[in-house]
C-alpha cells in the first residue's frame, strides 16, 4: 500500500476510490459516506427551506393568498420533518463520519458496510415521505409532532407511508449511532483516554447513546399509530378506551432527547472552533464533558414540559418545571466556558469563528426563552404561540444550523485541500446572521402578543411583524444559495491548504495532509 | 403595495426604537408583550413573565459584555500572546452554584402561582366547553343552555375579496357570556381531535382532549369582550375557530339566560310547523354555509380524495335514509362528524333538503325532502 501508487495510479481500485457512480453506491469509506451524508442533508435543507418559504410567503399578509389551509398544514408538517430528520441529523452524522475516525486516529468507522447501508436507506425514506405530496388526500398534515388522533383517525391515507419512512429514518439513525459508539469505544489511538478525547467526539458519543435510547420509542409510537389506523386497535382513540395523551407522553419521551441530539454535536463543534481561533486551549474541558453528560441525562426527565397544558396533575407540573429549569445550570456552564476561552486569547475572526460566536450569542438567547418557557404558569400563555416558534428556531437555526455551517468552513480545507473564499464566506455569514434575526426575533413579539403557531392566517394586529419576518426568511433563504456556490467553488479549486490549515489548530485531523488521503491512520498514531 | 409594505416596516422599526429606548409604555406595547389580562391570576402570570424576562436580560448583559469585551480587547493584534490558563475550580464552582440559586429564586413565585391556578373546586357557574372541527360548543350546566360558536368572519374577507374588518378572525356568531365577579369554571373536552381553549386575558390555556375533561377557572373583574383562539393544531381550519367571551353585569347575564331559554321554546315551535321545500332550502343554505362549506365547499364538490362531492352524489340524490343517518351519526374513521347535537331538528332537516336541491341536484334524484318531523322520528328510540 504505497502512497506512490495511490496518487499516481487512479485505476487501482484497491487503493484509491472507485470511479463513477458505483464509487458512491458501494463505498465503505468513512470519508465518502461523510460526503454523501453532507450533500444529502444540504439537498434536504434546500427542500425544507423552500417549504418554509411557502409558509412565510402565505404569512406575508393577512388573508389566504397563495395556498389553501390544507396545503399549508402539509407544508409545515413536511418542513419540520425534513429539517429535523433530513437536514440537521444527517449533517451531524456526515460530520461524525468524516471527523470521528480522524480525531481518534482510526483508519475508518468500525462497521463500514453498515455505514453504507445506514446512509443509502435515507434517500429511500425521504423519497417515500416526499412522494406523499402527490398521493390522493395529500401529504401528512398534522405537524411534525403528529399528535393523535389527528394523525390516526383523521389523517390522510398517505400517513401509512409517513409511518414507513419514519421507521426507515429510525433504523438509519440507530445504525449510525451503533457505528459511532463502536468506533469510539474500540478504535481510539493508543494513549487517547476517554478524558483526552476531543469534545466533538465526546458530544457524538453522548448523542449516539441518546439516539439508541429514544429512536425505538419513536418507532413504537408510529407502530401504535399504524395499528390504530389499520388493525383496529385503540391505543390513542378515546372512543375505544385509548388515551390521546399517551401519544404525547411517548412522543416527547423521544422528542426531548431528540432536541438535544440536534444540539450536542454543535457544542462539540463550537468548542473546537472557539479554541482554535482564540489560540488558547479550551477552558474547562472536563466540565464540558460533565455538562454535556448531565444535559443528556436530564433530557430524559423533562419531556412533559412540552405538555404543560394537557391537564397534568399539579405534582407533575411542578416536577417537570423544576427539572427543566435545572438544565439551565449545565448549559450556563458551557456558555461561561466558551466566553472564558476567548478571554485573554489571541482572537482572529475567520468565517468559522464568526458562525461560532453567533452560535454562542443566539443560542444563549434561545436558552433564555427556553428558561421562560419552563416557568409553567407563564407557559400557559406562551404555549403553542409564535414565542415557542421563535424559541426553537433560535436554538435550531443559529444554533444547530450555524454550527454545521461553521464546521463546513472549518474543516472543508481538510476535506478538499482548498481554502474557501474568505470574502464570500464572511458575506454569507453576515447575510445569514441578519436574515435569521430579522426572521425570528419579531416572532417573539407576535407570539407574546397572542399569535398561535400553525396558523395559515392571522388577526390584523400581527400583520406588520409577520411581514418583517417573511422578508427576513427570504433573505436567509437566498443567502444559502451563496453557501452552495462557495462550497462548490472550494471543491473545484482555490488556495491550497496546509496540513494544519489554521494557525491555532489542535487535534489529530490537522496532522495529516490536506486534502486528507483516502485512507488515513492505517497505522494508529501515538497520543502522548 | 410594496410601498405600503416598506412604510409599515419603517413605522414599526420606529415604534420599536421609541419603545425600547425611551421606556414609553403606549398602546403599541401590546404588540410586543404578553397581555396583562383582566384577572388576578393573569396579572400574576404577567408579573412572573416580566420578572423572569428581566433576570434573563441582566444575565445576558453581564455575559455578553464580558464576551464582547474579550472580542475587542483580545484580538490577535492587541494580544499576540494568548494566556494559557484553562481551568479554575473556584470559578467553575461559582458559576454552577450561583445560577442554581437564581433558579431557586425564580422557582418559588412560579410554584406559588401555579398552585393557585390549580384550584378545581366548583364554580358559581360551570360551563362545559367542547372543541369540534372547527367550532366550539358551550353548555351551561346549571341553566341548560347549549349552543355552538362559529367563526363570524366572512370567507370573502379571508379570501381577500372584501376588506377585512376590525375583528378579522377574532369574531364569532355567538359569544360565551359570563357575569362579572363570579367564579366561572370551564370543563374542557373535545369531540374529535385535540383542540386547546385559550383566553389570554384570563391566562387560561387548556387542551381539549376527547375522552378527558380538563378544568380551568376564572373570576373576571372588568366587563368587556375578550378574544382568544384555538391553540392546538386541529386540522384544516385550526386558524379559524376563535374564542370570544363577553363579561357582563349580573343583571345583563340574567336577562341573557332568560333570552336563551325563550329562544329554545321558539325552536320547539318551529319543529312542529309544517315546512315547504322552498322554506327548508332557504334556511338550509344558511346552515350549510355555516357548518358544511369548510369541507364540502360552496359548490358542494368537496376536495377530491378527502371530502366527498355532494353534487350528484348517489346518497344525496337517492338514499334519504342513509343521507339522514350520515348527518346524525357521522362517518366512522372519516372527518365527517355527527351533527345530531350541533343542529336543531329544523336546521338538520333544512340542510339535508338544501343539499338535495342545490347544485343541479334538484330533479336528478328521488326528489324527496327531509322535514323536521323526519328527524324527530329518527331520534326516537328504535324498537
Amino acid at each position: 500500500m504505497s502512497a506512490v501508487i495511490e496518487s499516481h495510479n487512479h485505476d487501482d481500485h484497491h487503493h484509491g476510490p472507485a470511479k463513477g457512480l458505483t464509487r458512491w453506491l458501494y463505498t465503505t469509506n468513512h470519508k465518502d459516506i461523510g460526503t454523501l451524508y453532507l450533500w444529502f442533508s444540504f439537498a434536504m435543507f434546500l427542500i425544507g427551506g423552500a417549504m418554509a418559504l411557502v409558509i412565510r410567503a402565505e404569512l406575508f399578509e393577512p388573508g389566504m393568498q397563495i395556498v389553501e389551509p390544507e396545503f399549508y398544514n402539509q407544508m409545515l408538517t413536511l418542513h419540520g420533518l425534513i429539517m429535523v430528520f433530513g437536514a440537521v441529523m444527517p449533517a451531524f452524522v456526515g460530520l461524525a463520519n468524516w471527523l470521528v475516525p480522524m480525531m481518534v486516529g482510526a483508519p475508518d468507522m468500525a462497521l463500514p458496510r453498515m455505514n453504507n447501508l445506514s446512509f443509502w436507506i435515507l434517500p429511500v425514506a425521504f423519497f417515500i415521505l416526499l412522494s406523499s405530496l402527490f398521493m390522493e388526500g395529500g401529504a401528512p398534515n398534522f405537524g411534525w409532532t403528529f399528535y393523535a388522533p389527528l394523525s390516526t383517525t383523521y389523517a390522510p391515507p398517505s400517513t401509512t407511508f409517513f409511518i414507513f419512512s419514519v421507521h426507515i429514518m429510525g433504523a438509519s439513525s440507530i445504525m449510525g449511532s451503533i457505528n459511532v459508539i463502536v468506533t469510539i469505544m474500540n478504535m481510539r489511538a493508543p494513549g487517547m483516554t476517554l478524558m483526552k478525547m476531543p469534545l466533538f467526539v465526546w458530544s457524538w458519543l453522548i448523542t449516539a447513546y441518546l439516539l439508541i435510547a429514544v429512536m425505538p420509542v419513536l418507532a413504537g409510537a408510529v407502530t401504535m399509530m399504524l395499528m390504530d389506523i389499520h388493525f383496529g386497535t385503540s391505543f390513542f382513540n378515546a372512543a375505544g378506551g385509548g388515551d390521546p395523551v399517551l401519544f404525547q407522553h411517548i412522543f416527547w419521551f423521544f422528542g426531548h432527547p431528540e432536541v438535544y441530539i440536534m444540539i450536542l454535536p454543535a457544542f462539540g463543534i463550537t468548542s473546537h472552533i472557539i479554541e482554535t481561533f482564540s489560540r488558547k486551549q479550551l477552558f474547562g474541558h472536563t466540565s464540558m464533558v460533565w455538562a454535556m453528560t448531565s444535559i443528556a441525562i436530564l433530557s430524559f426527565v423533562v419531556w412533559a414540559h412540552h405538555m404543560f397544558t394537557v391537564g397534568l396533575p399539579l405534582a407533575a407540573e411542578l416536577f417537570f418545571m423544576w427539572a427543566t429549569m435545572l438544565i439551565a445550570v449545565p448549559t450556563g456552564v458551557k456558555v461561561f466556558n466558551w466566553v472564558t476561552t476567548m478571554f485573554k486569547g489571541s482572537i482572529t475572526y475567520e468565517t468559522p469563528m464568526l458562525f461560532a460566536i453567533a452560535f454562542v450569542v443566539l443560542f444563549t438567547i434561545g436558552g433564555f426563552s427556553g428558561l421562560m418557557l419552563a416557568i409553567t404558569p407563564a407557559d400557559f400563555q406562551y404555549h403553542d404561540t409564535y414565542f415557542v416558534v421563535a424559541h426553537f428556531h433560535y436554538v435550531l437555526v443559529p444554533g444547530s444550523i450555524f454550527s454545521i455551517m461553521a464546521a463546513v468552513y472549518f474543516w472543508i480545507p481538510k476535506w478538499t485541500g482548498n481554502m474557501y473564499d474568505e470574502r464570500l464566506g464572511k458575506l454569507h455569514f453576515w447575510l445569514s446572521f441578519v436574515g435569521v434575526n430579522v426572521t425570528f426575533f419579531p416572532q417573539h413579539w407576535i407570539g407574546l402578543a397572542g399569535m398561535p403557531r400553525r396558523y395559515p392566517d392571522y388577526a390584523l394586529q400581527f400583520a406588520d411583524w409577520n411581514m418583517v419576518s417573511s422578508v427576513g426568511a427570504f433573505l436567509f433563504g437566498a443567502s444559502q444559495i451563496l453557501f452552495l456556490f462557495i462550497v462548490l467553488k472550494t471543491v473545484m479549486g482555490g488556495k491550497k491548504a496546509t496540513p494544519e490549515v489554521w494557525e491555532g489548530s489542535r487535534g489529530l485531523e490537522w496532522t495529516i495532509e490536506s486534502p486528507a488521503p483516502y485512507h488515513t491512520f492505517t497505522t494508529p498514531p501515538k497520543v502522548n | 403595495m410594496l410601498k405600503k409594505a416598506t412604510t409599515s416596516i419603517k413605522n414599526k422599526l420606529f415604534v420599536t426604537f421609541i419603545t425600547l429606548f425611551s421606556g414609553i409604555t403606549s398602546a403599541a406595547w401590546d404588540d410586543f408583550n404578553m397581555t396583562k389580562g383582566v384577572t388576578a391570576i393573569s396579572k400574576e402570570v404577567f408579573e412572573l413573565h416580566m420578572l423572569i424576562y428581566w433576570i434573563c436580560v441582566v444575565i445576558g448583559i453581564i455575559v455578553f459584555s464580558i464576551m464582547f469585551y474579550s472580542m475587542f480587547a483580545y484580538t490577535k493584534k492587541k494580544n499576540p500572546n494568548p494566556s494559557t490558563f484553562h481551568e479554575n475550580t473556584k470559578v467553575e464552582l461559582a458559576w454552577t452554584v450561583v445560577p442554581f440559586l437564581i433558579l431557586v429564586f425564580m422557582a418559588i413565585p412560579a410554584s406559588n402561582t401555579l398552585t393557585k391556578i390549580y384550584d378545581d373546586s366548583e364554580g358559581d357557574i360551570n360551563i362545559q366547553v367542547v372543541g369540534y372541527q372547527w367550532k366550539w360548543q358551550y353548555k351551561y350546566l346549571e341553566d341548560d343552555i347549549n349552543f355552538f360558536s362559529n367563526l363570524a368572519t366572512d370567507w370573502d374577507e379571508i379570501n381577500n375579496l372584501t376588506p377585512k374588518g376590525e375583528f378579522y378572525l377574532q369574531e364569532v356568531d355567538e359569544a360565551v357570556v359570563i357575569p362579572v365577579g363570579k367564579r366561572v369554571r370551564f370543563l374542557i373536552t373535545a369531540n374529535d381531535v385535540l383542540h386547546s381553549w385559550w383566553m389570554p386575558d384570563f391566562a387560561i390555556k387548556q387542551d381539549a382532549i376527547p375522552g378527558f375533561i380538563n378544568t380551568a377557572w376564572t373570576v373576571v373583574d372588568e366587563p368587556g369582550t375578550y378574544r382568544g383562539k384555538c391553540t392546538e393544531l386541529c386540522g384544516k381550519n385550526h386558524g379559524f375557530m376563535p374564542v370570544v367571551v363577553k363579561v357582563v353585569s349580573q343583571d345583563e347575564y340574567d336577562a341573557w339566560v332568560q333570552g336563551k331559554k325563550e329562544e329554545a321554546l321558539k325552536m320547539a315551535e318551529l319543529t312542529e310547523k309544517s315546512w315547504t321545500v322552498d322554506e327548508l332550502t332557504q334556511r338550509g343554505e344558511g346552515v350549510y354555509l355555516k357548518n358544511c362549506v369548510a369541507c364540502h365547499q360552496v359548490n358542494g364538490q368537496g376536495v377530491p380524495g378527502i371530502f366527498p362531492n355532494l353534487a350528484g352524489s348517489d346518497i344525496v340524490l337517492n338514499n334519504k335514509a342513509r343521507n339522514v343517518e350520515i348527518l346524525m351519526e357521522g362517518v366512522q374513521g372519516a372527518a365527517m362528524q355527527s351533527f345530531a347535537n350541533q343542529l336543531s331538528e329544523v336546521d338538520m332537516a333544512a340542510v339535508i333538503t338544501y343539499t338535495r336541491e342545490a347544485w343541479g341536484n334538484a330533479g336528478n334524484g328521488d326528489g324527496e325532502i327531509v322535514t323536521p318531523q323526519d328527524i324527530v322520528e329518527y331520534k326516537k328510540p328504535k324498537a
